[in-house]
């Protein structure tokens, strides 16, 4: 028992012993591989990220941490994997090669732990498990950070995303033109609504126009925020009127069983214009040509 | 005791209301603008909620028993400068705000009377006492 | 499934028992409501249903104890009201659940209306001992 534990502790310092073994190995290992990608990293870099990430683990790397994934003390080792995922998603390597790239490191470790254990294959057996446990959760880790990153970039654009696709033309002097473009979802209708509704006070527009034009399709959760923002923008005292239904649109109102009898619905913004230009008491008349010669 | 200010405009009564109304305010503001309206001939009372942010169905009720009033006495009410978010929570309330006509502004909501107290020919004084109640 | 019951961060007690009551409790809910960043529809909402069922406690249970708490379940926070008073109680919930249910001169307690502005709403009654309505909304909604 007591020489059990003895040779237990030795792990942790043994492998921080020939730490320079591990690296050479590893980058042995990778060099030799010919899915290496020298394209996207030089050798250099490569041992120099290599170093930093072994540094961190032996440094840390304890009899008692190393059956402890979870270890605070792993909170560098964390950092610096955070930090490779990311550079090299920058730099165009695939998540899985970046998942391979930790995973080799066990290979080395593992070859290290043979050379010393050949003796004892129960301590090797019990040795390998742990790290290869161990390294499996820092392969994990990077695959966390790149997925992370991806979630960023998405929640970002769908802000981008709300913020152009609803753009507010003051058409006339008291008229709004909201074209809407794309998938209209409860969400986004909502958005939208309280958009019109404050650009009317902005702007003192009595008519706002909501052409729905580029909508492919409407359901019965849209249709009703639709009938919501007409009638809450009569409420304040403008009027709303819904231009561009598509035929497959008006089919599906109207199996719905949703009524728009309340609404003004125009074939295409021109014709809700010039709807507006005559609730205004507004006429667009062509010029006449006076010919006037002068000599 | 806090009374809301009634200004007169010509042949129009305009009312801001720039504080939470609570019972006793609201009754005296309806006693109030019902002698004004008799007291002035006024033709149109607006009612402007620019700085009210919330409005439940009590403050609804004023609204409405201030339309009504004003109706028998020959006026039109015009309720003017509704948030929006106050017009999407009505919306959803599902609060009729019948008998009331909206505008956006005050002077919109004056022209909106213009339009619907014209009748026959009818001429309106539009000289501006701007007085207001004590 | 468990439902997941949400953590209560800051609660706030308030009693209602008369008109001037009202704005403040009113105010209240508004402040915690900005603290924790609800945009401005949202807390329009949320407060007029406040009013509302404040009201309501005020003119058919002479008033009652209001409890404001800032929840949070996952990543989520939001409000929840409770109003409890000891008045006489509804007999038939699922009738003054209807919309047009009318008791009174006035448009009745407007819980139908009230219940579309909040995203959870619940209530208990028992005639004669009294009404716990209690609201809940969500940040965002």
């Amino acid at each position: 028992m007591h020489k059990f534990l003895f040779m237990k502790i030795e792990i942790a310092r043994m492998l921080q012993k020939k730490k320079k073994q591990i690296i050479d190995l590893w980058m042995k290992n990778q060099l030799a591989d010919s899915a290496l990608r020298d394209d996207l990293m030089s050798n250099d870099e490569l041992r120099a990220q290599s170093e930093e990430l072994v540094d961190a683990l032996l440094k840390k790397l304890t009899d008692d941490n190393l059956s402890n994934i979870e270890s605070a003390d792993f909170e560098n080792v964390y950092e610096i994997l955070g930090g490779i995922s990311i550079t090299r998603a920058r730099q165009g390597f695939s998540p899985r090669e970046t998942g391979l790239y930790i995973y080799s490191l066990k290979d080395a470790l593992l070859s290290i732990l043979q050379q010393e254990f050949k003796n004892d294959p129960v301590q090797l057996y019990e040795a390998s498990m742990r790290v290869s446990k161990l390294i499996d959760s820092f392969g994990i880790v990077t695959f966390e950070t790149f997925i992370k990153g991806r979630e960023e970039i998405i929640l970002r654009q769908t802000d981008e995303i709300t913020e152009i696709s609803t753009p507010v033309i003051r058409v006339w002097d008291g008229i709004l033109a909201l074209p809407i473009i794309g998938t209209l979802d409860s969400a986004r209708t909502q958005v939208v609504m309280e958009n019109l509704l404050q650009e009317i006070v902005n702007t003192g527009s009595s008519i706002a126009i909501l052409d729905i034009s580029g909508v492919p399709a409407v359901d019965s959760l849209v249709a009703q925020h639709l009938i919501k923002t007409v009638s809450a923008t009569r409420l304040m005292g403008a009027e709303c009127i819904i231009s561009g239904i598509r035929p497959e649109i008006a089919q599906t109102v109207v199996h719905l069983g949703i009524d728009l009898s309340n609404v003004v619905t125009k074939a295409t913004l021109a014709s809700a214009l010039k709807y507006a230009y005559s609730i205004l008491q507004l006429e667009v008349r062509k010029k006449q040509n006076n010919l006037v010669k002068t000599n | 005791m806090e009374k809301i200010p009634i200004l007169r405009m010509g042949q129009f009564l305009l009312v801001t209301i720039q504080i939470d109304l609570y019972d006793r305010l609201a009754l005296n503001l309806e006693a109030d603008l019902v002698q004004m309206v008799s007291k002035t001939g006024a033709r149109g009372v607006l009612i402007d909620i620019s700085v009210v942010s919330i409005v439940d169905s009590f403050m609804g009720r004023i609204i409405g028993n201030i339309a009504n009033m004003s109706k028998i006495m020959d006026a039109e009410t015009v309720v003017v400068g509704m948030q929006p978010a106050v017009a999407i929570t009505l919306i959803e309330l599902g609060l009729p705000l019948t008998g009331v006509h909206t505008a956006l502004d005050v002077e919109k909501g004056m022209e909106l009377l213009r339009k619907k107290i014209l009748v026959d020919g009818e001429e309106l004084d539009e000289t501006y006492n701007t007085d207001s109640t004590e | 499934m468990k439902p997941i019951t949400p953590t209560v961060l800051n609660k706030d007690k308030l009693s209602v028992f008369k008109e001037q009551d009202v704005v403040p409790f009113r105010n209240r809910v508004k402040e915690y409501a900005t603290r924790i960043g609800m945009g401005l529809v949202n807390q329009t909402k949320l407060i007029t249903a406040a009013s509302e069922l404040v009201r309501n406690m005020l003119r058919y249970a002479d008033g009652g104890e209001t409890l404001i708490e800032v929840i949070s379940k996952g990543r989520e926070n939001g409000i929840r009201l409770t109003f409890t008073d000891k008045g006489p109680g509804i007999a038939n919930i699922e009738q003054a659940m209807k919309d047009g249910f009318t008791t009174g001169k006035s448009l009745g307690l407007g819980l139908p209306g009230t219940k579309r502005l909040v995203s959870e709403f619940d209530i208990k009654s028992v005639v004669g001992k009294g009404t716990t309505v209690t609201v809940v909304k969500w940040k965002n909604g």
